[in-house]
């Protein structure tokens, strides 16, 4: 490739997560650190799919690592991952200029869009597990997706309102696209500032990527993890079971009853359910059946903390009543 | 009723221009918006009585808008004397006083009671009051009803946005703008009051509002503001700067893709030959199937594809873009998307390579465990069914002189559906059967076999081509009729707007094939549905199915007139194509008044068995009783109709349809005479049988190209 422009001083990738994050802070958004539980996207994290319940308004930014093992492919495709890293934002309810912030967080990672084609180009979200969807765009810059862009629509299968803007930055598609490598692994995730030593995204994740390949290709055990499946959608059951007698807790009960706890078990599911797929071990004719079983504990749950919130707000405005 | 007091030429003429400013809307909702808003706009214009119907009127659009100029518009209602209909004299007054009904009508009118006159009307007299209603001002009219008019879009899919969900639209509403020649028509919508500002080019222009004057000056100061509100302004920009582009490769063109334009055009809102870049890719990519290349760039990217004059794929692409560089910026946007395509076509080429280590033969087995439907089985199963159906109508065709490679046939039906199980089927669904094609091929399978695989899943619509080879077309039929049998069998049927497993389609699919294939596939409907299942109630709705089908082909794609169809699938429904050549035959004589004439004859000798038949006078075709003193015009008739009978069968056993029916038109003068002068239900029994058993008989001889009592005449 010839050299095309003078290129500017590339943004690192880890700057690259310095700058959106700086930005959205800027823009009033807490900056929550990466959920510490297995999530296929960023949107599955508490902090999205879960937040966006209710009528509390909501500003967060945070990156998400999302594995999806089927997408995993031993480290030898330049451009998919078993496990990428979203930038997930959630603007609740979303600003008027949403679209123009997001086009000026672009500007802040160095995109001089005077330079470059972007379009928003019609793309719709569903997690049909979660009983989520929204409308939206993906963004192309360039013919390039960068960006998933979201109006939440519904979640756990109730309406949102206030709904809910998303934005999810593809950080690997951007870091490569600034820095114009051809292959993920290429990508400069930190120079080093007294030698100038640049380190890489291989450097940093490719072990994983060749490894958990592996793991989700060929070594995990099959057997195992539909008992893990079966253990953990057994106690997620068990908590949501409980759950229906929130009504009658006292408020400290009601407070510390779990419904976080159960929604980690409805993600670990979901996410033995991917390594599964992954595996092979799950039939055309399987699948239907074990994803209505999982969306019903994804949603069980949503309807949960909604009744939680609704409880304890209910009984707070009793108290000050009171 | 009512009568304009002033008239039209007092007002004042204004412009009306309504734009609606969005955030992006999808690119394939937009050109019926736009041509939905502007017809809702008129039809209220005229409902007011603000404009006449052919009033100059224009509609633009962009991805960020949606707007509708009219120029004529009244700005002012007229003021209309309107009568008002009250209670009868006779309840109104009593002793020449008005009761107290008159007296509630006169105030209901807002007249004093001497005011209130009286009219005649067939009921008998009633009183009457004349109302004067002040016609209303435009901007009020306009002010009230557009929020219901603009509510009122459809859109294929649509959100909420704000707080409590007051409504639902496409994407959230950023601005409205309304005017009346220089006045703002003062209304509320998606929580925006109309004012007289737009917003120009996100990037060329920037965020800052713009102020349009008038409505005339609406495009003007679009344009200005980087963009061209026109859809087909831009279209053709964007095809010249295509063309423009193109140039600078020798002997290279643009593949023309309408549709591809089309959602172009939808995506931009300027174009001009600084917004098409023309990119490269490496030669070796064309190494790769161009199928997959051409899906690629066309339904992955958006690019346009450059060929050379012999058709052939060139290693360039062309994508427009939604803004406009110098050179420098051109060329970092050329580069981002040629890494972007190489990026996809490295990933394509992987999952080519990487199928072909498992050859289709050895995929068969994998198939039982993808799932075609629950209760249907696997692939493996479906593949098994369709094997035996293209084999039996593969038969059955041979049968009657079509030439089938049975081997090849079958290799491709055990084929079919291998290609589910590949990479790149799964990243590229839309190219399912064209990769089995492209597999089998490279993997030594007959060019006979491969094309059928190939072409298996043509035609996609009503506008598609129909599979090449009769192998192709036989197959097609076979699966589509597995699939149509099975999902009735489970009594998964289509009803109304419902058609989840697209059953129409494929139906269609299989008609168009029956009718359109190169090489004639002469099988019938009922042989079709006969195979397809060996239950006798789910056969014959599957046959009722694929009629009502062929009844949509000739109405929907043929062009056919609704009677025509209904007259010749009255008599025979079976052979598609026969169908199509009786219905074109009927379309090309129904004009002429003898046929006219003769298909009204007709009905009325249907109408008239049809009673006797409710009458109890049964038995009328079994012989024809014995007259004496025949009326002359009865005689006449049974003589033509006789002499015509033996012609006419003859020419519709050679297919000869049009000169069969102007045949059979030749019977009018016989006719005419027959009903001028003859009572059929005569109050002789004898004589009302003959008249009867006449009549059956000439319906029967004359009905085998089509029913004409079907067919609707004048009159």
């Amino acid at each position: 490739m010839t050299a095309i422009r003078e290129k500017k001083k590339a943004l690192t990738f880890q700057e690259l997560l310095f700058r959106l994050q700086r930005f959205w802070a800027d823009q009033g958004c807490v900056l929550q650190q990466p959920y510490d539980v297995e999530v296929g996207a960023g949107t599955m994290s508490p902090d999205t799919f879960l937040r966006v319940l209710g009528p509390k308004p909501v500003r967060i930014a945070y990156a998400q690592p999302s594995r999806r093992p089927a997408d995993g492919r031993y480290g030898e495709n330049p451009n998919r991952l078993f496990r990428h890293t979203q930038l997930q934002v959630i603007l609740k309810p979303p600003p008027e200029r949403i679209q123009e912030l997001y086009l000026e967080s672009l500007e802040a990672i160095g995109i001089d869009l005077r330079e470059h084609d972007i379009k928003f180009e019609e793309d719709n979200w569903e997690w049909p597990v979660g009983g989520a969807w929204g409308v939206g765009w993906q963004v192309m810059l360039d013919g390039l997706e960068i960006t998933q862009f979201t109006y939440f629509q519904q979640c756990g299968g109730m309406d949102l309102d206030p709904i809910c803007g998303e934005i999810t930055y593809g950080l690997e598609r951007i870091a490569g696209f600034l820095q114009d490598v051809d292959s993920i692994y290429d990508i400069v995730w930190a120079v080093e500032p007294d030698t100038g030593r640049k380190v890489t995204y291989g450097e940093m994740r490719l072990a994983e990527e060749e490894q958990f390949s592996a793991y989700s290709f060929d070594y995990a055990e099959v057997p195992k993890l539909w008992e893990h499946l079966k253990l953990y959608e057994a106690e997620c059951l068990d908590l949501l079971d409980k759950s229906k007698k929130m009504s009658e807790m006292d408020p400290l009960a009601l407070k510390r009853f779990p419904v976080l706890g159960a929604y980690e078990l409805a993600l670990k599911c979901s996410h033995v359910f991917n390594l599964l797929d992954a595996r092979g071990a799950i039939s055309v004719t399987e699948r239907v059946g074990v994803m209505a079983r999982i969306r019903s504990l994804v949603v069980g749950v949503a309807k949960a903390y909604a009744a939680q919130g609704e409880l304890r707000s209910k009984e707070a405005a009793s108290g000050i009543a009171g | 009723m009512f009568t304009p007091v002033r008239r039209k030429d007092e007002f004042k003429m204004a412009d009306f221009l309504l734009e609606i400013g969005l955030e992006e809307v999808p690119a394939r909702m937009i050109a019926g918006a736009e041509a939905e808003l502007k017809r809702r706009v008129l039809a209220l214009l005229e409902r007011e009585h603000l404009a006449q119907s052919d009033v100059s009127s224009k509609s633009f659009s962009t991805p960020r808008r949606l707007a509708v100029l009219i120029s004529g518009v009244a700005d002012q209602q007229e003021d209309i004397r309107e009568e008002l209909t009250g209670p009868s004299v006779k309840v109104a007054y009593k002793d020449g006083a008005p009761t107290p009904a008159a007296m509630a009508f006169a105030k209901k009118a807002g007249v004093a009671v001497d005011e209130l006159k009286t009219v005649t009307t067939p009921k008998g007299e009633y009183l009457v009051a004349s109302v004067l209603k002040q016609g209303r001002r435009t901007s009020e009219v306009l002010a009230e009803e557009l929020p219901k008019e603009i509510a009122s879009i459809y859109w294929a899919k649509n959100m909420y946005w704000r707080l409590g969900k007051p409504e639902r639209f496409v994407r959230p509403v950023r601005w409205l703008l309304a005017l009346l020649d220089d006045q703002i028509v003062p209304f509320e919508f998606g929580g925006k009051t109309a004012g007289k500002l737009t917003y120009g080019h996100r990037i060329l222009f920037g965020e800052e509002a713009l102020a349009v004057k008038s409505p005339k000056d609406y495009e003007a100061a679009l344009l200005d503001a980087k963009v061209i509100a026109d859809v087909e302004t831009r279209r053709q920009k964007i095809r010249k700067a295509l063309d423009h582009v193109t140039r600078t490769i020798a002997g290279a063109r643009w593949r023309e893709d309408h549709a591809l334009i089309d959602t172009l055009t939808h995506l931009t809102e300027w174009a001009s030959d600084r917004a098409v870049v023309l990119g490269n890719f490496e030669s070796e990519y064309l190494s790769l199937p161009e199928e997959v290349l051409v899906t690629v760039m066309r339904d992955h990217q958006k690019y346009l594809a450059l060929e050379d004059e012999s058709g052939k794929l060139m290693p360039h692409f062309l994508a427009v873009l939604n803004t406009e560089a110098a050179d420098a910026g051109l060329a970092v946007i050329r580069h981002g998307n040629e890494r972007v395509l190489r990026a996809r076509f490295n990933d394509a080429r992987f999952f080519w390579e990487f199928d072909q280590r498992v050859p289709l033969k050895e995929r068969v087995k994998q198939l039982e465990d993808v799932t075609f439907q629950k209760e249907l089985g696997s692939y493996a199963a479906k593949t098994g069914r369709v094997r035996e159906l293209a084999l039996g109508l593969a038969e059955l065709s041979v049968s009657r002189g079509s030439q089938v490679d049975a081997v090849a046939l079958d290799e491709a039906a055990l084929l079919a559906k291998t290609d589910l199980t590949t990479e790149l089927v799964k990243e590229f669904t839309e190219l399912q059967g064209i990769v089995g094609g492209l597999y089998a091929r490279a993997q030594g399978t007959s060019a006979t076999a491969a094309d059928a695989m190939y072409d298996q899943y043509l035609p996609a619509s009503m506008e598609d081509s129909v599979p090449r080879t009769v192998e192709g077309s036989l197959l097609a039929i076979a699966d589509r009729a597995d699939t149509i049998a099975g999902m009735f069998g489970l009594g998964m049927e289509p009803t109304g707007s419902k058609d989840p497993f697209a059953l129409r389609r494929a139906a269609n699919g299989i008609v168009k094939i029956l009718a359109e294939s190169p090489t004639s596939v002469p099988l019938t409907l009922s042989e079709i549905a006969g195979r397809a299942t060996a239950n006798e109630a789910v056969e014959s709705r599957v046959r009722a199915f694929l009629v009502e089908r062929l009844e949509f082909y000739l109405r929907e794609v043929r062009g056919e007139a609704y009677d025509v169809v209904a007259a010749v699938l009255a008599a025979g429904n079976d052979d598609v194509r026969d169908a199509i050549a009786r219905a074109q035959a009927v379309s090309a004589v129904r004009a002429s008044a003898d046929f006219a004439a003769v298909s009204a004859a007709f009905k009325r000798m249907k109408n008239i068995l049809g009673q006797a038949k409710e009458k109890g006078y049964a038995d009328l075709a079994s012989h024809e009783a014995e007259v004496e003193n025949m009326h002359p015009t009865q005689a006449d008739l049974k003589q033509a109709a006789h002499a015509l009978q033996h012609k006419v069968e003859q020419l519709r056993e050679d297919h000869q349809y049009v000169p069969a029916l102007e045949a059979v038109a030749t019977l009018r003068p016989q006719v005419d005479a027959f009903f001028d002068q003859v009572m059929v239900m005569d109050p002789d029994e004898k004589v009302r049988r003959s008249r009867l058993a006449l009549l059956t008989s000439i319906l029967k001889s004359f009905s085998g190209i089509a029913d004409f009592s079907e067919i609707v005449t004048a009159g």
